[in-house]
Order: C-alpha cells, then sequence, then structure tokens
C-alpha cells in the first residue's frame, strides 16, 4: 500500500526551544526537481527581536564559563554530530548534493567544530599580551567577548558555512543569533536540534529561518546587537547592514571564503568577535634584574 | 453540636459580606483582556500613562541614602533623551529612607510613599505599628503603604484585622493609605475578596497586592479580583477606592494588559496616578525602552538606560 509522505515541519530555535514562528507563516523552498523540501517558518521581525532577547540572557553566563569547559561542549556538538550524519547527508543530498559532496561536507564541518573546540580555552593565551610601557605599571591585554552577536549564514551552502562562520562567534564566548540559508535550511534546523542534544546551554545559539531582506533590517538595526558576521554575497545588502549598524556602531564582518577548503579556518575569526581590554596595574619593575616577582 | 455548626457558619459575617469567587470564571475572563489588539497611538499613550502610574520603589535591606537618592534621581529623570515624558508617580521607600527621599523630589509632583506596620511581614505589636506609622509621617511620607497582619486573617480574627487597619488609618490623617494584603499567602481568590473587602470598609484609600518580597504577585486574577470588590464599593457608596498591583509587573505588555482590565471594569476615571499605580522597579526602563522603539523604529537595549 502507498503511504501519504510526511513532510516536515521545521520549527525555529529560541531560547533552547523549538517554536514555530510567532508570525505563523511558513515557506516551502523546491529542490532541483521542483519538490517541496519541507515547510520552513518564515521567522518574523519579532522571531528575531525575541531570539536577541535569549541570547542577551544567555551572554552572563555562557562567557563566564571556564573556557575549558566552553570547549568540551563545543566538542561535544562534533560528538552528536557524528552520531547524526546520515540525516545531514541524506538532507544535503536532498538540497542537491552528490552523496560523495554531502559526506566531504558534513565529515569537514565536524572536524571544523572540534578545530574550534580545541581553541576554545588556547586563544587567550595567544591573542593576549603583557606591553613594556614606560612606567610602574603591570600593563596587559586581555579578549573579552563583543557580545550578542548575529549571524547571516552564506546563502549556497547548508551546513559548512554555517558552522564555519558560527563556531568561533560561540567558542569566544559570544553568543549569536543565525539566520539560516534561505533556499539551503534544512541543516540549520538539524543543526539546532544537535545543539540542543549536546551540551550548549539555551539561548547561546539561536537559528532562525526566513527570508534575509525581511530579518536583515531588524538585526542590524537593533540597538542590543553588538556585532553581525555577514556570510551572504550580497553587497548591496551589506551596504545597508553596515549603515544600519552605525545606529550603535556595532562591528560588521563580512567573510566570502569558499568554506568547502580546509584551510577556511583560523584564528583570527575568533579574534574578530572579541574586543581587547588592556589594564593598568601600578606594580613595580617586571622582569628587570630587581623585580622581586 | 451539628446544628450549632451549621448555625455558626450561616451568621459568620464574612460569608455574608463578601461574594465567593468563580475561579474558573476569572480565569477566563482575565484570559480575554490579554487578548486586545492595541494600535500603535493608543500603546504609546497607554505606555506613557503607565510610566506616570508607576510608584518606583526601593524596599531591601541593603538600601542606603545613596541608592535612594539614585532613585529619586531616577524618577525625577527617567530618560533625559526623551523630552516629554512623564514623571513617576511616587517613590517608594523605608521609614528610615522617606526624609532622604523628601529632600530629593521636594518640590516636584513625585510623592513619597513609606511601607510601614513592620513591613514586610507585619508581626509586631500594635504600638510598634503606629510609631512606626507615625515616625514615616513625621518624617515627611505622603503615603503609608501598611500590611495586614496575614496570620491574624487566616486563623478567622477578621475584626482583628478590621481594626487594626482602622488605626493605622486614623494615625494616618490626611496621608493616604494603601493597604496590602499579601495576596501570595491569601492562598485562594476568595480570601482576596474577603481581605479586599475588610481593607476598603476600614478606611482604605488604596488596596495593594503585595509587599514584592513574595511569589505570586500581582497577578491578573488577583488584580481582577480586587478591582471587582472596588466596583462593588463604589456601586454601593459611590466612593472611590485606588488600586496597586505590586510585585511581578515587570514588562510594558503586563502594564499595558492591567490598564485595559481597569478601564474595562472601573472605567476612564481610574487611570490616573490618583486612583492607579504599578508598585515596581523594573518596569519603568521596559516601558521606556518600549516607547523609545516606537519613536524610532529600532529595537532598544538596556545598555542605552539607566541601571534599576
Amino acid at each position: 500500500m502507498s503511504r501519504l509522505e510526511i513532510l516536515k515541519t521545521y520549527k525555529i530555535y529560541i531560547g533552547g526551544q523549538f517554536p514555530r514562528t510567532e508570525s505563523g507563516r511558513f515557506y516551502s523552498p523546491l529542490d532541483k526537481k521542483g519538490k517541496p523540501l519541507g515547510n520552513i517558518c518564515l521567522s518574523s521581525r519579532k522571531d528575531v527581536r525575541n531570539a536577541i532577547v535569549a541570547a542577551r540572557k544567555a551572554f552572563g553566563s555562557w562567557s563566564e564559563r571556564a573556557a575549558f569547559n566552553r570547549g568540551q561542549i563545543l566538542y561535544r556538538i562534533a560528538e552528536m554530530l557524528e552520531g547524526r550524519k546520515e540525516q545531514f547527508i541524506s538532507e544535503l543530498i536532498q538540497q542537491g548534493s552528490t552523496k560523495k559532496n554531502a559526506e566531504e561536507e558534513v565529515n569537514l564541518s565536524i572536524d571544523r567544530i572540534v578545530y574550534y573546540a580545541g581553541w576554545c580555552d588556547k586563544y587567550q593565551q595567544v591573542l593576549s599580551s603583557v606591553n613594556p610601557v614606560a612606567s610602574s605599571h603591570f600593563n596587559f591585554s586581555v579578549l573579552e567577548p563583543t557580545g550578542v552577536v548575529g549571524i547571516l549564514a552564506p546563502q549556497n551552502t547548508s551546513l559548512i558555512g554555517l558552522v564555519s562562520i558560527m563556531l568561533p562567534v560561540i567558542c569566544g564566548g559570544n553568543t549569536c543569533v543565525v539566520i539560516a540559508s534561505e533556499n539551503l535550511p534544512l541543516c540549520a534546523v538539524t543543526f539546532a536540534e544537535v545543539l540542543n542534544s549536546s551540551d550548549v546551554p539555551g539561548g547561546v545559539v539561536n537559528i532562525l529561518t526566513g527570508t534575509n531582506k525581511e530579518l536583515n533590517e531588524t538585526l542590524s538595526t537593533h540597538m542590543d546587537v553588538n556585532a553581525i558576521v555577514y556570510g551572504g554575497d550580497d553587497l548591496e545588502a551589506l551596504k545597508q547592514i553596515q549603515e544600519n549598524a552605525v545606529l550603535n556602531v556595532k562591528r560588521v564582518f563580512s567573510y566570502s571564503k569558499d568554506w568547502s577548503k580546509a584551510d577556511s579556518q583560523d584564528l583570527y575569526m575568533i579574534s574578530d568577535t572579541q574586543e581587547i581590554k588592556t589594564t593598568w596595574h601600578p606594580i613595580e619593575n617586571i622582569g628587570g634584574s630587581s623585580s622581586s616577582y | 453540636m451539628k446544628s450549632k455548626l451549621v448555625k455558626k457558619e450561616i451568621i459568620h459575617s464574612d460569608n455574608i459580606f463578601s461574594p465567593s469567587i468563580d475561579k474558573v470564571g476569572v480565569e477566563e475572563r482575565v484570559a480575554r483582556f490579554q487578548s486586545r489588539s492595541i494600535k500603535n497611538e493608543s500603546k504609546l499613550q497607554g505606555l506613557k500613562i503607565a510610566l506616570n502610574m508607576i510608584d518606583l520603589t526601593t524596599l531591601e535591606g541593603k538600601d542606603t541614602p545613596g541608592k535612594v537618592k539614585q532613585m529619586c534621581y531616577k524618577a525625577l529623570h527617567l530618560h533625559d533623551v526623551h523630552p516629554n515624558l512623564p514623571s513617576v508617580a511616587a517613590v517608594c521607600v523605608y521609614p528610615s529612607m522617606v526624609r532622604i527621599a523628601k529632600n530629593e523630589v521636594r518640590g516636584t509632583t513625585v510623592k513619597v510613599a513609606s511601607v510601614s506596620t513592620a513591613f514586610p511581614s507585619g508581626q509586631a505589636p500594635l504600638d510598634v505599628k503606629i510609631r512606626d506609622t507615625q515616625f514615616a509621617l513625621d518624617e515627611g511620607a505622603d503615603e503609608i503603604d501598611m500590611v495586614i497582619s496575614r496570620g491574624k486573617f487566616l486563623s478567622g480574627e477578621y475584626n482583628f484585622v478590621f481594626d487594626e487597619i482602622a488605626k493605622i488609618k486614623e494615625t494616618c490623617g490626611k496621608a493616604r493609605l494603601k493597604v496590602i494584603l499579601e495576596t501570595g499567602e491569601l492562598t485562594t481568590l476568595d480570601n482576596v475578596r474577603k481581605a479586599s473587602d475588610i481593607a476598603i470598609y476600614a478606611g482604605a484609600d488604596f488596596i495593594k497586592t503585595s509587599t514584592g518580597k513574595i511569589q505570586p504577585a500581582a497577578t491578573m486574577q488577583v488584580t481582577y479580583t480586587m478591582l471587582m470588590a472596588i466596583k462593588d464599593y463604589y456601586d454601593k457608596t459611590g466612593i472611590m477606592i485606588g488600586m496597586k498591583p505590586a510585585g511581578g509587573i515587570s514588562t510594558s505588555k503586563l502594564a499595558l494588559h492591567n490598564l485595559v482590565m481597569v478601564k474595562e471594569i472601573l472605567g476612564n476615571a481610574w487611570l490616573t496616578n490618583e486612583w492607579f499605580r504599578f508598585g515596581a522597579s523594573s518596569l519603568a526602563n521596559d516601558i521606556l525602552m518600549q516607547i523609545m522603539k516606537m519613536e524610532t523604529g529600532v529595537y532598544q537595549s538596556s545598555d542605552y538606560f539607566s541601571i534599576d
């Protein structure tokens, strides 16, 4: 007996919950053969606002968590993704990948998560510094997370692009609101399920689906977003984001890399969403022969 | 023996006095207040009214003169970036801080409310409560927020509660008296109604839900029940009584829901800070952020507003 196929409704991810969009709207992107991929939430401005509130709430404890523990949690994401490999591969194929490319993309995503998991408790040592100053001060600079980061995921990949620009952000103790690829959204939502079943606290990552055009504006004008990471290639949209960012001097970073290359990951993507705090601590000589330290 | 009990129940004054409350009905009606669609223009006006109804409150053991002064400054300068904002209705402090607060807000429309009668527990003898109240008044309090003796109320000593309120009212003289029922400890809506009636008949100018120290505090259900007591009293006597939900109202949405409820039950006459107040500390900032959102079109961040 033939059976009716169940078209999955993909929900959004806000504050560790999977609500439907408050607007009740959805869209159905098509695969190459013109068949609908699924029912995808068409998120509204209010969803963006809710996600930002959740991200801000989660920021305090996530940024203060021990770096080593953050690393453990990120590693756990990789473990969970490894366990659900098959689902991601089949979703990628559904969205137009060949089997070989799909497998490569999932493997590379897992490796990339492990890469950033490793950096969690190391970037601080590598990037911070003790600075020589011409007074009796112990002067040092350390990194602190920027805050809530809005992420516009690359449009042309479903998984690897999202992973590549999101991981350095949370690795550094930021929380984020991600707008998934509009036409290839399946892996983003399934990745939210992975995040939820690993140990990432609710609100650290919030994932919305919908049209960039509609959501960019709210994300980039919102006064409680501290930085925007743009992974798309629409220069007009980027210009608009940069103009909106002026409102509260958000940092804006735009990446256009080929995320499928093994070397499209680096330490400086972590430091992009970090602020540098320099402290002047009154003290005697440091490192001189008369230093008593 | 049995007939005696029944008789006692019948003559038990409060059973005749206060109607019993249909909890399910209350919940349904309250749910409907929350589903009104409010147009942007009315919303902006509503937010400004709500702002003007706030009793900005600090009631903590760690309060210092500095903290109270800071709060009074905030009461007068809610968000100076925006020129046309109302100030809040009052600041609400402990008796020991009344003089400091009064000095800060003197000559403005902002009043000083003081809690008294061994706030928040109310566990003190009557003469201590009277002295507590008198002290607050001598220090310059314009309004007194007293707590009822919940222990006595729950053990059925309604006359005691009534007399106590009446005594404090007498002490207050012209100062307006708000009576805190601490509804979180009264457990049922029937009790809330009963306590409301006792407070109103004993001379309260305002009835207030909670101290803010006990959860749940000012739920819509409780506020609704108290508003109905005020309405019944008004219908009977023509005398207006004020209402102050306090504790747990921290978002502008909830504040607007409350205003809708007041308007629909009691009417426009109650929509001023003379008859309706919000006891809150973090509500003001949320309302300010909403107002700024409506006027600038962009969502706001608490980074750009004063610290509560």
